[in-house]
């Protein structure tokens, strides 16, 4: 009984306890305040209550300093409550570098997990302890969004566009799991847990996975079958640039501007390719847009990231 | 047991024979009416009826939650509810709620004049929120909408296969009604005041009513633009915010919060007015910090136009704008924190008696600085990662537009409803329920914030068994909150015809309203007034004394 009573979850991530800590502050404040003004209001309703029917009050005159203090003390600690959580959401904006990347489809109303070396499954997803695990998220239809209480971790998943989320799980066990933007029907339907286990056991479990093919040996099928390898070569040629090295490498575009080869550029240039044009080439490439499933996506995404170094005949940057 | 005396009716204290109740008879009368007061009759009449389609939907919907499956009712029937519960609450009776029964029955009386500048927009602003909610009820009939109020896109342009275009038809409407009645508001207020009637001199529910109006005249077109795209999206699929036609569904969010956020405080500011009248009325002083709160709420429509993006801050918008708009709502919270104390202020060495409007005023009080309060944890980036979407956010803003609003609109009907009828409830009752309400609130709102923090999901049909306690504490206090919304609807038609007279000025208010008969006559002021003196005057006898 007293297990469900609890009004913390479990704390099973890096940040948890720092969110924790914050909230707690923030009731700290608040306790002081409600404190504060119920006391005074039940104090005077009964100090001050009415004796006599014609009875006047004296007239207090509005006091510049009390209006002054109760403008600056609050804004003093507001202030300090944005400052505390904008660095708290810095932290949890940036996955660190080398996060081991596990990629998440949403749909209504299941979620798809493909891990780096293959393993896929659905509305589970088993992580190791004590790993940064970013998770790259999209959407196959409608805006879902990504929520582990206990690591303290949402992000919407947006339909168009990939967003991610990451996490470095602190205790081993299960979690739920939930979708917590609303969805359709099923909405309520669409948890599931996450399953942490030690690095061993987990690496037990991804062997165990029938589906054993990494994402990046299903990505560079998709790029043979799909003909992408015909104008995309090992060096840049007339037909196209070659994508070796391209991943987190930033690209000239024929409109002047600049950007960085992240997923989200990655994919945009295989849906819309005329969105963003690179510098040099002509707009010939046809868009793969309806052809690709987001699962397929993922694994292009992920071949396209495994070229790495420098293509052929280009100096490296 | 308090000192109040039951007024002694005087008879030139009785009502006057022609007043605006029986000016004229029949349905035609009240249809084609120009009197303000008439109106602000039909708006209490029809959101009273939309108050109560919204409660029903909440009595089900919370009986589901009840247990942790989805058993008494389908996904799809609950996801309609709460679609209903949020449309018609918020559209149908938060937004017109103070504004279009009291602040049209109020307004002109309270600056001295006649009637609004433009009484036959004012008839025409009624009609449109009714055809506005007869749309909104043909979609309910039809079968529902299951959007959630939000409208969420690509799902309720492409994906929901329920009544979208004829509820947004609704909703499109129904924003007309509040454009025009803001208009009327802003341009009576500035050009029908009576002599004497200075800026600085208005009651502080006046200036709520400005600040409101600018609200709704400057946010509701864009409202109406968002949802307008919706049903252009849905009907003829062009690609606007469904990224499979080429759109930005994240572009939806942002023009849906730039109306809706201001729009809390459409419902918020209007209750602040009421507050200040009740508490000076029944503490006998002059408000703490008058020019204080006036500002504060015009600051408060302000800001509130840049701070949208903090209900985005984990759907993508980058992480600068987060930054930002974190930053820029935590300015919201000063100006009302400056309302709470000089509030709190205004209670220092007055005169108080509980009567029913106090007690309102004083709950509102309480729950709105934890509504307040809690604003503060949403607004905090960190904080709001984990708590957006979830009941914390449920509890929040209830706190702020029940606890808050609904609460502000209560006192108010209570405050005025000897004006408006010339009768007096029974005040054992009214104060008995004030108390229900309280309590049944708390205990209904309060474990949500719980819920939220540990993690349990809005608009869930189904969830994990151990947050079924929380969540039956909170059926629990809904079914209290029920009765005590019950209770006033009964004892308020009872008072109607046996309610004592109540005579012109029952709770010996200062406001101009208080110095024409109850109920009014259709002109309202047999001479137009002179103003000499400032609102809530109540300490002048001692000051005569004095000089
Ligand atoms: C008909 C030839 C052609 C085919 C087939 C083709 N591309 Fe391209 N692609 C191009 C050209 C030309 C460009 C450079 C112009 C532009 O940005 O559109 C390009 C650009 C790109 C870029 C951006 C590269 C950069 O340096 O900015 C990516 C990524 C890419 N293609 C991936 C793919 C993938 C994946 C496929 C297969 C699904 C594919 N392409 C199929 C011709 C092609
Ligand atoms: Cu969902
Ligand atoms: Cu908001």
């Amino acid at each position: 009984m007293l297990e469900r009573l609890r009004i913390f979850p479990d704390q099973a991530s890096t940040i948890a306890g720092e969110v924790d800590t914050l909230y707690l502050f923030l009731i700290g404040m608040s306790t002081f305040f409600v404190a504060l003004i119920f006391g005074l209001v039940i104090y005077f309703a009964a100090k001050y209550r009415r004796r006599s029917v014609n009875e006047v009050p004296p007239p207090v005159r509005t006091d510049l300093r009390l209006e002054i203090a109760w403008t600056v003390i609050p804004l003093v600690l507001v202030l300090i409550s944005f400052a505390w959580g904008a660095q708290l959401f810095v932290t949890m904006g940036q996955a660190p570098a080398g996060a081991m990347e596990i990629h998440a489809v949403g749909r209504q109303w299941m979620w798809k997990f493909q891990h780096p070396s293959g393993g896929r499954e659905i509305n589970q997803l088993h992580v190791p302890v004590g790993i940064p695990i970013k998770i790259l998220l999209a959407s196959e239809d409608v805006i879902h969004s990504f929520f582990v209480p206990a690591f303290r971790v949402k992000m919407d998943v947006v339909p168009g566009k990939y967003t991610s989320a990451w996490f470095e799980a602190t205790m081993e066990g299960e979690f739920h799991l939930f979708c917590a933007e609303y969805c359709g029907t099923q909405h309520s339907g669409m948890i599931g847990r996450v399953v942490v286990m030690k690095p061993v056991d987990y690496q037990r479990w991804l062997s165990d996975q029938a589906s054993g093919e990494p994402l990046a040996v299903g990505g560079e099928r998709l790029f043979q079958q799909r003909g992408c390898a015909t104008c995309h070569r090992t060096s840049d040629g007339p037909t196209g640039p070659a994508l070796h090295g391209l991943f987190g490498r930033r690209v000239q575009l024929q409109s002047g501007d600049s950007v960085v080869a992240d997923e989200s550029y990655i994919r945009e240039s295989v849906l819309n390719p005329n969105a963003k044009i690179t510098e040099g080439y002509q707009p010939i490439m046809p868009t793969f847009q309806g052809q690709l499933s987001e699962e397929g996506l993922h694994q292009m995404i992920a071949y396209i990231k495994s070229l790495s170094g420098p293509a052929e005949g280009r100096k490296a940057p | 047991m308090s000192p109040v005396v039951e007024p002694i009716i005087a008879p030139e204290n009785l009502p006057p024979r022609v007043n605006y109740l029986n000016a004229g008879y029949g349905i035609r009368s009240w249809l084609l009416t120009k009197d303000h007061k008439r109106i602000a009759l039909l708006y209490l009449a029809s959101i009273t009826f939309f108050f109560f389609i919204g409660g029903a939907a909440a009595v089900l919907f919370r009986l589901e939650l009840l247990t942790p499956q989805s058993d008494l009712l389908q996904a799809e029937t609950y996801n309609k509810l709460f679609t209903i519960h949020g449309l018609i609450m918020v559209f149908f009776f938060l937004i017109p709620s103070i504004p279009a029964v009291l602040g049209n029955f109020l307004v002109p009386m309270m600056i001295g004049a006649r009637d609004l500048a433009f009484p036959r927009i004012n008839l025409l602003s009624w009609y449109i929120f009714i055809i506005g909610g007869m749309f909104t009820l043909t979609a309910i009939i039809l079968g529902g909408v299951d959007t959630g109020w939000t409208f969420y896109t690509p799902y309720s342009t492409t994906y929901a296969n329920t009544y979208v275009i004829i509820t947004a038809a609704g909703v499109f409407i129904t924003g007309f009604s509040s454009i025009l009645t803001g208009l009327n508001f802003i341009v009576t207020i500035h050009k029908m005041r009576a002599p004497g009637m200075t800026w600085m001199r208005l009651p502080l529910f006046i200036w709520a009513q400005y600040a409101t109006s600018l609200i709704n005249l400057l946010g509701t077109p864009v409202l109406a633009i968002s949802i307008f795209l919706i049903a252009i999206e849905r009907a003829f699929r062009l690609g606007i915010f469904d990224p499979a036609l080429g759109g930005d569904p994240v572009l939806f969010q942002h023009l849906f919060w730039f109306y809706s956020h201001p729009a809390v405080y459409i419902m918020i500011l209007p209750a602040m007015g009421v507050i200040s009248e009740v508490i000076t009325c029944f503490s006998r002083k002059r408000i703490f910090g008058y020019s204080f709160i006036a500002v504060s709420s015009l600051a408060i429509a302000v800001l509130g136009f840049f701070v949208w993006g903090h209900h985005m801050f984990v759907s993508s918008q980058s992480i600068y704008a987060g930054l930002i708009f974190s930053f820029l709502s935590m300015f919201v919270a000063i100006p009302s924190a400056v309302k709470v104390f000089n509030w709190t202020a205004t209670l220092y060495k007055g005169s108080i008696i509980y009567q029913t409007p106090l007690l309102y005023a004083l709950g509102f009080i309480g729950l709105f600085t934890i509504g307040g309060l809690t604003g503060i944890f949403v607004a905090t980036l960190a904080i709001d990662v984990h708590v957006h979407d979830t009941y914390f956010i449920i509890a929040h803003f209830h706190y702020i537009m029940v606890g808050g609003a609904l609460m502000g609109y209560l006192g108010g009907l209570h405050f005025w409803w000897p004006k408006i009828t010339g009768r007096l409830y029974p005040e054992g009752w009214a104060r008995l329920s004030a108390l229900i309400i309280f309590v049944g609130f708390n205990l209904t709102f309060f474990p949500q914030f719980i819920l939220g923090y540990l993690g349990m999901p809005r608009r869930y049909a189904a969830y994990p068994d151990e947050f079924q306690v929380l969540n039956v504490m909170s059926s629990a206090g809904a079914s209290i909150l029920g009765i005590g919304y019950l209770i006033p609807m009964i004892y308020f038609i009872w008072s109607m015809r046996y309610g004592p007279l109540a005579g012109p000025n029952p709770w010996n208010a200062k406001g101009l309203e208080w110095t024409t008969p109850s109920p009014p006559t259709t002109e309202n002021f047999e001479h137009k007034p002179h103003i000499t003196e400032e609102a809530y005057a109540y300490e002048v006898k001692e000051e005569k004394v004095v000089g």
